[in-house]
């Protein structure tokens, strides 16, 4: 089974339930970094890391001899990624979304293809052996997430338990995380900002048509406008975890949620059977 | 004009609740949001929308069906894995993998494929109680955030000049990909708000290599920096190595939430150390503008 964990929200502690989940599990899991601007999940599992490669993306080559510089491909190309000025076009790789437009279109068959190196994949292994981790890291300077999302996904397996920590937002790198998963957990918090990017998230799942249920982070920090959304919107309630300085302190020194409050291991040992028990019912 | 942009790498350092109150320190500021995927900024300022604008970028693939014959030749082609096959037989583009390249469009025999304008969401142009502000909200799902963010700085912009605004105060989304990019480009001034967590750490460092990719001066804040004293001390030696300037630490205060849930910024909901360190640090960035 494959868990989602997203928010619209960010830094209302995705990465903390993911990990959780995670390191409360007895059995063999996978954990999925598709947080690939900002990857921090290997901050707490702290993997070791075994391979480490390239993601890389297909951009197009002109071959000056064949071009006859028509501009067919720079009329064709949706993202501005050749530009033609009566001489073989200029190629921007950082705008290229790999489609092969450009080639096809080509009267002189004068393109051909090089991968582009945009991010890399490491994979490891923590709690002796027990999860396995795979990381997603886009290059700084890089645009486009999805390709390195997608190469994460590649590795995760059909079946067994897999947990995926995905980007905050609501917009293309989030859908790619998500896609494929058999259930998503809205990680969110008891403000009004965590409220109003809720709603956001909830409208996003729904649209995908995907189960999902929501954890309150600091339930006992803010108001009750997320519990009475939910109250409302029948969205269940999966999990409340209190607010302790405490695990402030132990988060930012790179421990865990069930370090930072241990009472926490048992409720979220149990949220994998939880999940397939919903699924089933439905 | 001056522009600053306000970004964290990690999300839910603060970014917003500092973005609002430097809106309610700054004199003759226009304010924008340019964390369009889930922008919370007008939930401190409340603004009065005074026009709305369609934001329309890049085309969608829709194949008509009584034209589709169930070739396949599109799926074949679609890198994307867009395109579905009905229980009819037929293609059908699955709106949400669709990147909108015009392939299918181009190699489809039967010529069944449209190919209209995406209208992807919309942006606002708003009066606030601290000035205009320039906000959009983009479609659930939907693509092209890093051109809506562009769009929303450009008229920001260009309202800046109209009104004889002489700084954009600029709400920026987390991470370091497109939407950060759009956000950064040819800014003034970074202010990066972060908390003292190695996760804050790490994704500080990261934004501070694309502020040097880009060329643009950056100072830091940490913020909640009592959580972790020695972490703060770290992040503060660290982000000097980067090229970037500490200038300013805010303790961590419930007062903060509880601005939020009564729909005001900080600096209005209460006075002490932390409106304190606000306004100083407010004092600094303004010295650095100059």
């Amino acid at each position: 089974m494959r868990i989602a964990v997203a928010s619209g929200k960010g830094g209302t502690g995705k990465t903390t339930v993911a990990v959780a989940i995670a390191m409360a599990a007895t059995e063999p899991v996978m954990y999925a970094d598709c947080d690939v601007e900002e990857p921090n999940g290997s901050i707490f599992l702290k993997p070791e890391v075994y391979e480490i490669e390239k993601v890389l993306v297909d951009v197009p080559v002109i071959d000056e001899e064949k071009c006859t510089s028509c501009g067919e491909c720079a009329r064709f190309c949706q993202f501005n990624a050749l530009v033609s000025m009566g001489m073989p076009p200029l190629v921007f790789p950082e705008l290229c979304h790999s489609c092969g437009g450009c080639a096809i279109v080509c009267p002189a068959d004068a393109i051909s293809w090089k991968g582009n190196p945009i991010g890399e994949i490491s994979l490891g292994k923590a709690d002796g052996g027990r999860i396995s981790v795979v990381q997603g890291k886009l290059d700084v300077g890089g645009v486009l997430a999805p390709p390195v999302i997608r190469q994460v996904k590649s590795h995760v397996p059909d079946d067994g338990l897999s947990v995926i920590d995905c980007p905050p937002g609501t917009s293309c790198p989030v859908i790619e995380s998500i896609e494929g998963s058999d259930y998503v957990l809205l990680v969110t918090e008891p403000t009004p900002f965590g409220l109003h990017d809720l709603k956001l998230a909830v409208e996003t799942v729904r649209e995908l048509a995907m189960p999902f249920s929501v954890i309150i982070n600091r339930f006992d920090e803010g108001d009750l406008g997320v519990e009475d959304y939910c109250g409302e919107e029948n969205i269940h309630i999966m999990v409340k975890i209190p607010h302790r300085r405490a695990m402030a302190e132990t988060y930012s020194r790179g421990g865990t949620l069930l370090e930072g409050i241990p009472e926490m291991r048992e409720i979220f040992k149990d949220i994998p059977r939880i999940i397939e028990r919903g699924i089933e019912e439905k | 004009m001056k522009e600053i942009v306000v970004i964290s790498g990690k999300g839910g350092t603060g970014k917003t609740s500092i973005t609002g109150c430097f809106a309610a320190l700054a004199e003759n500021a226009i304010l924008a949001d340019c964390d369009v995927d889930a922008a919370d900024l007008h939930m401190l300022l409340t603004p009065e929308i005074i026009n709305r604008t369609d934001f329309i970028s890049g085309h969608e693939a829709v194949i008509r069906e009584d034209d589709c014959t169930g070739c396949g030749i599109c799926r074949t082609n679609c890198k994307f894995d867009a395109i579905d096959i009905t229980s009819e037989g037929k293609c059908r583009v699955n709106p949400f993998s669709c990147e909108g390249c015009m392939v299918c469009v181009e190699v489809c025999p039967e010529k069944a494929i449209d190919f209209p304008p995406n209208l992807c969401g919309e942006w606002y142009f708003s009066h606030t109680r601290f000035g205009p502000m320039v906000h959009a909200r983009l479609g659930i799902a939907q693509e092209n955030s890093g051109k809506l963010v562009s769009t929303v700085r450009r008229e920001a912009a260009a309202k800046a000049e109209e009104l004889k605004k002489d700084l954009l105060i600029v709400d920026g989304p987390p991470g370091i990909g497109c939407p950060v990019i759009a956000s950064i480009t040819g800014a003034s001034l970074l202010v990066l708000v972060t908390e003292p967590t190695i996760s804050g750490k790490h994704d500080m460092k990261r934004v501070l290599q694309l502020a040097k990719h880009f060329s643009v001066p950056a100072l830091v804040i940490v913020n909640k920096w009592d959580i972790n004293p020695e972490m703060t001390v770290e992040i503060e030696k660290e982000s000097l190595l980067d090229g970037a300037h500490p200038i300013g630490r805010i303790p961590y205060d419930r007062a903060f939430t509880v601005a939020q849930i009564n729909g005001r910024t900080l600096v209005e909901e209460t006075t002490g150390e932390v409106v304190e360190n606000i306004i100083t640090i407010w004092e600094k960035v303004c010295r650095k503008l100059k």
